[in-house]
């Protein structure tokens, strides 16, 4: 309560200047998935009943790692964003709500992990 | 005519569901199982770290009946995501937002969605022989 009109209170409290961030990152994060995910699917068609070598030989060379390595960090950071607003739009009690954003990022951050640390012990492990 | 006589919006009884009301909760849907389907990507990367015997065990998963069907679960949500996220894209640049051409693209991307997982199943068994 106060004397002061709406945008009095609004004016001085500042935006967080970052508004359309999970927005345009979720865009960015998408055109980049176009082009690796369509690379990725046509490699695995490609590699349908490969051999332990021959996946291990496809998953080591240097292009194909570092295609990996991008493909899962954008793959699961458009995962992460993309669960956010469907959590955000879904779960309405506030405990529960921050409980269930935490635990799907938490999950996108360890699945992204295991996934690129596989890619590197396969690349530099021996 | 008093407030409760007011028509309700969707008014039910004249309401037609517009096909790109099916493909927006499919997207969502669809990005959601595609969430999970990564936990077989992740399952399939380190069974190739891990070793010969992980990796033939995930190689088997993979093969059996309902492997096959989770992969072609997964198969059917990629594309369609793909498709429509596409579409998404081009509403985000102010593009086909007009009601004949949003139901056109919605059926292009059930079309797209279509022949993509047909093609990538068809040339997969053509490739592993």
């Amino acid at each position: 309560m106060g004397f002061k009109s709406p945008m009095g209170r609004a004016r001085g409290l500042g935006s967080a200047k970052e508004g359309t961030q999970h927005w345009w990152h979720q865009r960015v994060t998408a055109i980049a998935l176009i082009l690796l995910s369509g690379w990725f699917v046509i490699s695995l068609i490609a590699m349908a009943g490969a051999s332990y070598e021959e996946a291990r030989a496809w998953i080591g060379h240097p292009l194909v790692a570092g295609l990996l390595l991008l493909t899962i960090g954008f793959m699961f950071y458009h995962l992460k964003l993309g669960l956010q607003v469907v959590i955000e739009d879904y779960v309405h009690g506030e405990m529960v709500k921050l409980g269930t954003l935490m635990l799907s990022s938490g999950a996108c951050l360890v699945g992204a992990l295991a996934c690129a640390l596989s890619v590197l012990f396969v690349t530099f492990g021996g | 005519m008093s407030a409760q006589d007011r028509p309700l919006s969707p008014h039910l009884q004249v309401y037609r569901w517009p096909i790109s009301m099916t493909l927006s909760i499919l997207h969502r849907i669809t990005g959601v199982g595609l969430g999970f389907g990564t936990l077989l990507m992740a399952y399939w990367l380190i069974a190739a770290a891990a070793g010969p015997n992980w990796f033939a065990d995930a190689q088997a998963f993979l093969d059996s009946w309902i492997g096959r069907i989770i992969l072609l679960g997964f198969t059917v949500s990629l594309m369609f995501h793909f498709c429509n996220g596409v579409r998404h894209l081009f509403w985000d640049a102010g593009k086909g937002f007009e009601l004949n051409t949003a139901r056109n693209s919605a059926i292009a991307v059930l079309l797209g969605t279509v022949v993509l997982t047909v093609a990538t199943w068809v040339i997969g068994y053509e490739v592993r022989g």
